[in-house]
């Protein structure tokens, strides 16, 4: 099975700061990539440079084959599901409205029902919810209905940013199995940015720790945990088990 | 009571000789300065013209000298009351002449020469300005003339208007030619200098010799001795090419040449600024004691007495004409500021996509706001003339800078996390404006709309004093007749349409308000 996501040789400056240094990274079709790391570690910046968030200064970026650097950035976006940290939901449209935004811009037939319907897969009534205000849901249930704005054109692949950490621990659980469960059943290829180990270790099939720019060690949890490749991986590991 | 300079159009509209002239020539725009004798000569012209089978226009209260000679230079007036030192002092920068003769024959002969602006034979009597203190100050310390005034002005405060403050022939001229140094010199406005005198909290003042006050609040006026003060004879001046174009409107004025003497206008000025009477009564009145118009065809028409009635009385009976103020008001208010939006907003939004130099657009037009209403309107007034349009542009102005800086602020600062994931998801920039900024900036481009409004609402009051019209006009005839009730009954419904306009505004807030409230 080809790449759904890769990165080639990848860096990225920001002035003084190298943000990304010479990465590569494969995304297997079905496959759950976490990108683990620390603040500025330059995981983010990875992330957002398969969506054109962020363009490299060097190397190339290939998504379902194609180099993005090629390709509409706009076009891309709506390809490519994302889920921000805060939910980034637009305030003042309702939730059903919210759901319905990528198939409204990609002009897919009745947005309304495949929003409904991407309600639905991650566990929110569309009776109930559809016409609710953002800030009328409770923290879970916002960043559930970001889930179903990802999803809801049915995209191959997903980006999450951090998308269960501001949540309490219960919350953040329930979302983690529903998005096991999601990622099972529609076979999505995702790439996932989290600050926590336990997280990435439950979530994904395989674990990208980055450090200062530079992926650190790619490696199946297992294998992380019996043989880190840097020390910098072997002190993540120590301090996920003392906070663990 | 009625307002003369309120009502008169109207009561122009329904003069008789108006139906019957089948004339297609424009109206006569007549215009005054914004003081009582100002108004009362300009509606004597008035009457006089309609009379004769003319139609007159009122344009009362133009801002001051400067206003309304520019006015009429640009032909923007037709005639307005003018007085030969003013000319000679404020307009042509001459020295004045002691000789009243030689100071008419020269303003007479430069201004044609050098504006072609016509001065009518003087109308007879000379308004010159006056020293004048309480009857008891005078009295005590024994004064008479200007001479003595010297003798005792270190122990004495003065009230003087800016205009006598800064001109040749006023202060500082006059400390030339007596040696006055008062103990305390403070700048008071035409309206309120008389009130002060009385009071006691200045005890000189300057006005003007024909004043009706004068006699209202027993005062005495020093002689001028030494003769420094230029003379100021009235006449009526007309904008240039008039002459020619409509010899009638010369024959009708000059009827009124020579036959106002000072103590005849005394008296009227005294029934306008001490009693109260309407300026269009005391003007018909006076033209039919001169014999100028038929006895009893009042050319003003019947008014109902009000005598001195209750403010809420004198609004009801002027119920009518204050709606037509409010919606002159309304409309000034409205047309500028749909203006403004449609500058204000457009540009906020350009200046959030090229976010260098906004900050320096947005103080540029900042500055604007730090000036002077009457100023701004005196610098547009050579390019803009008088009028609705200049109203509409000062207006305008003023309320580009709170709607653009709230604009920008709005949709700069709009949920930058909805922005992020909109960006991300595939919206393009201009949907991402539409679809997340605008309508988050929303209620701060409202908020910002709604305080150009509400100020909007307060400035154009001082469009009156470029004839815009509008809640100005009762303000500033009340003020130049000294007549609280008439600057109330614009002042009152003024601050009701604010908070009107603010009220519903902050209705609309209400429903752009995203999530619903």
């Amino acid at each position: 099975m080809g790449a759904a996501l890769a990165a080639r040789e990848v860096s990225k400056r920001y002035g003084a700061i190298v943000a990304l240094d010479r990465v590569s990274l494969e995304v297997r079709q079905g496959e759950c990539v976490a990108l683990i790391g620390e603040s500025g570690s330059g995981k983010t910046t990875l992330l957002r440079c398969f969506n054109r968030l962020t363009d490299p200064d060097a190397g190339v970026v290939v998504v379902q084959g194609d180099d993005v650097s090629a390709s509409d950035p706009v076009d891309l976006r709506r390809r490519v599901g994302y889920v921000p940290q805060d939910g980034g939901l637009l305030p003042h449209w309702p939730i059903g409205r919210n759901v319905a935004l990528v198939p409204w811009l990609r002009g897919m037939n009745d947005p309304p029902a495949l929003a409904d319907q991407a309600l639905r897969l991650v566990g929110l009534d569309p009776a109930a919810m559809a016409n609710r205000w953002p800030r009328e849901l409770s923290g879970g249930q916002r960043q559930r209905a970001a889930v179903a704005r990802a999803l809801a054109a049915r995209p191959d692949i997903v980006l999450l940013d951090e998308p269960f950490g501001a949540l309490d621990a219960i919350t953040r659980a329930d979302l983690q199995s529903t998005f096991l469960e999601l990622r099972r059943e529609l076979a999505l290829t995702a790439l996932l940015v989290t600050h926590d180990l336990a997280e990435a270790c439950l979530l994904a099939d395989r674990i990208a720790v980055m450090h200062q720019g530079r992926l650190e060690q790619v490696a199946p949890p297992g294998e992380l945990r019996e043989a880190p490749a840097t020390a910098y991986v072997r002190t993540l590991l120590a301090r996920a088990r003392v906070v663990g | 009571m009625t307002v003369g300079v309120m009502s008169g159009s109207a009561a122009g509209a329904l003069h008789p000789a108006r139906l019957l002239a089948q004339q297609p020539d424009p109206p006569i725009v007549v215009a005054s300065k914004p003081f009582g004798e100002s108004y009362l000569l300009a509606e004597l012209f008035a009457q006089l013209l309609e009379a004769r089978g003319l139609t007159a226009e009122r344009r009362l209260g133009l801002g001051a000298t400067e206003i309304a000679f520019a006015a009429l230079r640009r032909g923007a007036i037709d005639v307005y009351p003018e007085y030969t030192g003013t000319g000679l002092l404020a307009i042509l920068h001459a020295r004045p002449s002691a000789d009243p003769r030689a100071a008419y024959a020269q303003v007479a002969r430069e201004f044609r020469e050098r504006f072609g602006v016509r001065w009518l034979p003087p109308l007879g009597f000379q308004n010159t300005y006056a020293i004048a203190l309480r009857r008891e100050t005078a009295e005590r310390l024994r004064l008479r003339t200007l001479t003595d005034l010297a003798r005792v002005a270190p122990t004495l405060r003065a009230g003087l208007t800016p205009d006598f403050l800064g001109r040749a022939d006023g202060l500082p001229g006059l400390q030339g030619a007596y040696g006055l140094r008062f103990r305390d010199t403070r700048a008071l406005l035409p309206a309120i200098k008389y009130q002060a005198l009385a009071a006691g909290e200045v005890d000189v003042i300057d006005g003007y010799g024909t004043d009706g006050l004068i006699a209202r609040y027993d005062l005495v006026v020093l002689e001028d001795d030494r003769g420094f003060f230029p003379p100021y004879e009235a006449a009526a001046v007309l904008a240039p090419g008039l002459a020619e174009r409509r010899p009638a409107v010369v024959a009708a004025l000059t009827e009124l040449s020579g036959r106002l003497s000072e103590t005849a206008m005394r008296g009227l000025n005294r029934r306008v600024e001490v009693d109260g009477e309407p300026v269009a009564r005391v003007a018909g009145d006076a033209l039919r004691e001169l014999g100028l118009v038929a006895p009893g065809g009042d050319a003003s028409g019947p008014r109902p007495e009000q005598g001195r009635a209750g403010l809420a009385d004198y609004l009801w009976a002027e119920r009518a004409t204050l709606l037509r103020l409010v919606t002159r008001h309304l409309l000034l208010v409205s047309v500028s500021l749909v203006a403004a939006i449609a500058v204000a907003v457009p540009l906020g939004l350009a200046l959030e996509r090229a976010r260098r130099g906004a900050e320096t657009v947005i103080r540029g037009v900042g500055v604007l706001q730090t000036i002077p209403g009457i100023a701004l309107l005196a610098f547009m007034l050579p390019v803009l003339g008088i009028g609705l349009v200049p109203a509409l542009v000062a207006l305008f102005l003023y309320s580009l800078y709170p709607i653009l800086r709230n604009t920008y602020a709005g949709v700069r600062n709009a949920a930058p996390d909805a922005v992020g994931a909109a960006r991300a998801l595939g919206m393009t920039p201009r949907q991402i404006l539409r679809h997340v900024r605008l309508p988050l900036a929303a209620p701060l481009i409202l908020a910002g709309i709604r305080t150009a409004a509400v100020i909007n609402v307060g400035t154009a009051t001082l469009a009156a004093f470029i004839g815009a019209g509008g809640l100005g006009d009762p303000i500033a005839a009340g003020l130049a007749l000294s007549d609280t009730r008439m600057i109330l009954s614009g002042a009152l419904p003024a601050a009701v349409l604010a908070l009107g306009v603010d009220a519903a505004l902050g209705a609309c807030e209400r429903v752009v308000r995203p999530g619903g409230g």
